[in-house]
């Protein structure tokens, strides 16, 4: 059963100068109890995607069911089954956050003591009873966005809707909202999930989607996704040039193994099967060979590698994506 | 509409009216400099330009001069309601309360509804300082609240103009440029500060039949104060008819103006 179905999605954003294609034809689909990633750059339409399902936006053509309901025709149903967490955080920075719940959980239609019983919840679910009582003004970005989720999921949704939900957060922030996002997985919720990094989606996801300027590109685990793309490599940086033949045969076990060199500034680079464990050997035997090194990294890939692999273009060149709609 | 659903537009509305009003006093900067403006502008033209403004059969200038500052300052918190909604539309909580089951309508009504009462909040502080430099009512109680009534009701319709300028112009900063650009010849062009004996034939008929000038009129007959006219007609005789005539057109032209545009959101 799937709890979120697009097809052929366009939106198309007009405006006196322009005419922007912010989606050209958005396929996805969500299954019961699994969480999709989106990935793709700014301007790829990730955010106009999610604000469709989430009946904020009308598509030009196509058409999109949430829990099985239209998003244009059953909009109003279909609000009472969803939360929605944006890119910015939606809440009221002037009221405490525990106003911001009970407002939020009012307009989920709960009544009165209801609302303040699950906010008083969610607020010790997210870490955040100790600032209840305090303006949102005075919250630091991790909490402004738990806040925001946990507005989100005063209604006990079916179906969650995050978007972008750690962009801008400092480390910390992101690894908190990250413990708080695997939790609601582990509780079995239905999750589109939009992200510029796939590490994140990796962290996050059971099935991720690439887009790019308005169209799925890729779909798939994040195992099959890596494959496509060569999954991790050791990229090596000698010392000498003269021994760059010699690092080779060490690196890949001979000398036709597969590799990638970076001449001029003395760099190979070779998939590591293994990780972490592969490149502490790479550098026993390197040392082994007395073959001398100025760098040696475990690189793993990145939404960029993705990309160039994908569409071969770059991410940050993603075209006339209108990144100012994406906002 | 059902019971039900009048209901739940009715709770909704109230909850975001709350929630609107919980603002005021966690941002008191925002009420205190609306009042303090007021305050500003009583004080200029009780003391400063009020001595050069002659009233007709030497009228007290203060009674004259008080009923306009209300209705000016129910004008000019038209800015804060189209403020309030930009600022609401920029940091998403638009958004969210679109994606939320609640009553459609409940956004605007509630926005209009707690601007109602923030305006009496600040009428009240106003009133009292007006009984301070020298202004009376002299008719009875229910005449000075049918004023009050009056000023409230254009208070209402002035929120539904916010709301729409709001929505319109989508950034804080516009928006404040543009209300102010259109407020202040709407409560200048009036008989809001001078009799319109003093202005050019040509602009006379327009500050005699602009409704900020039907409303001070309709105040300051209903509350016994000096009212003088320079031409007889609808606007100097029927004050009160002539404000509730404005207020039904301008509810009829803007109210469906700003729920197509909160409507047109979602295109």
């Amino acid at each position: 059963m799937n709890a979120v179905v697009a097809e052929g999605l366009v939106k198309i954003y007009r405006s006196r100068t322009s005419e922007v294609r912010a989606l050209d034809g958005l396929d996805l689909t969500v299954g019961e109890g699994t969480v999709l990633g989106l990935l793709g750059p700014n301007g790829a339409g990730k955010t106009t995607t999610v604000r469709i399902l989430a009946t904020l936006l009308r598509p030009d053509a196509g058409h999109a069911t949430v829990a099985g309901l239209d998003v244009v025709r059953q909009a109003q149903q279909i609000r009472r089954l969803i939360g929605l967490s944006g890119q910015y955080a939606a809440v009221d920075e002037n009221l405490t956050g525990r106003e911001n719940l009970w407002l939020f959980g009012r307009l989920y239609q709960l009544p009165s003591a209801e609302a303040r019983r699950r906010a008083n919840d969610l607020l010790e679910q997210f870490d955040l009873a100790d600032a209840a009582e305090r303006v949102v003004k005075t919250y630091s970005g991790g909490m402004r966005r738990r806040l925001d989720l946990a507005s989100a999921l005063m209604g006990r949704p079916r179906i969650l809707f995050l978007d972008e939900p750690t962009t801008g957060l400092d480390p910390r922030g992101r690894l908190g909202m990250w413990d708080v996002i695997r939790g609601l997985v582990r509780e079995g919720a239905t999750l589109l999930l939009t992200t510029q990094y796939l590490e994140e989606a990796d962290e996050l996801a059971n099935t991720i989607a690439v887009v790019d300027r308005g169209k799925i590109i890729a779909r798939g685990t994040s195992d099959e996704l890596k494959a496509q793309v060569g999954g991790e490599r050791i990229e090596v940086v000698v010392h000498a040039r003269d021994d760059i033949a010699r690092a080779i045969q060490v690196l890949t076990a001979g000398p036709d193994g597969d590799h990638t060199i970076d001449e001029h500034v003395r760099r190979i680079a070779v998939p590591a099967k293994g990780g972490a464990q592969r490149l502490a050997q790479v550098v026993r035997e390197l040392d082994d060979a007395q073959i001398a090194i100025d760098d040696i990294a475990l690189r793993r890939p990145t939404l960029d590698d993705v990309f160039l692999t994908l569409t071969g273009h770059a991410a940050g060149a993603a075209g006339a994506g209108g990144g100012s709609h994406d906002g | 509409m059902t019971g039900s659903a009048a209901r739940q537009a009715l709770d909704d509305g109230l909850v975001v009216a709350w929630r609107n009003l919980k603002r005021v006093p966690r941002i008191p900067e925002l009420a205190l400099f609306a009042i303090l403006q007021s305050i500003m502008f009583v004080l200029l033209f009780a003391f400063v330009f009020g001595g050069a403004i002659p009233l007709p059969g030497g009228a007290s200038y203060r009674e004259y001069l008080m009923p306009g500052i209300f209705a000016q300052t129910i004008v000019f918190a038209t800015a804060t309601t189209a403020v309030g909604m930009t600022d609401d539309l920029s940091k998403g909580i638009l958004d969210r309360f679109r994606s939320l089951p609640m009553a459609r309508s409940a956004v605007l009504s509630g926005r209009t509804f707690s601007d109602v009462v923030y305006n009496a909040g600040i009428l009240v502080v106003l009133m009292l300082t007006g009984l301070a430099v020298g202004w009376r009512v002299h008719s009875s109680l229910p005449e000075f609240l049918a004023g009050v009534g009056l000023l409230l009701l254009f208070a209402f319709v002035m929120a539904w103009i916010g709301v729409w300028l709001g929505l319109t112009l989508r950034t804080v900063e516009v928006t404040q440029q543009v209300s102010f650009t259109v407020l202040f010849p709407l409560t200048f062009v009036s008989n809001v500060f001078v009799p319109t004996q003093t202005l050019p034939w040509w602009l006379r008929p327009i500050a005699e039949w602009n409704p900020v000038s039907a409303l001070t009129a309709a105040c300051r007959n209903l509350w016994g104060n000096p009212n003088p006219f320079a031409t007889s007609g609808l606007p100097a005789e029927h004050p009160v008819e002539l404000t509730l005539i404005w207020v039904v057109v301008l509810l009829a032209i803007f109210a469906p103006l700003g729920v197509w545009r909160y409507r047109s959101m979602s295109r």
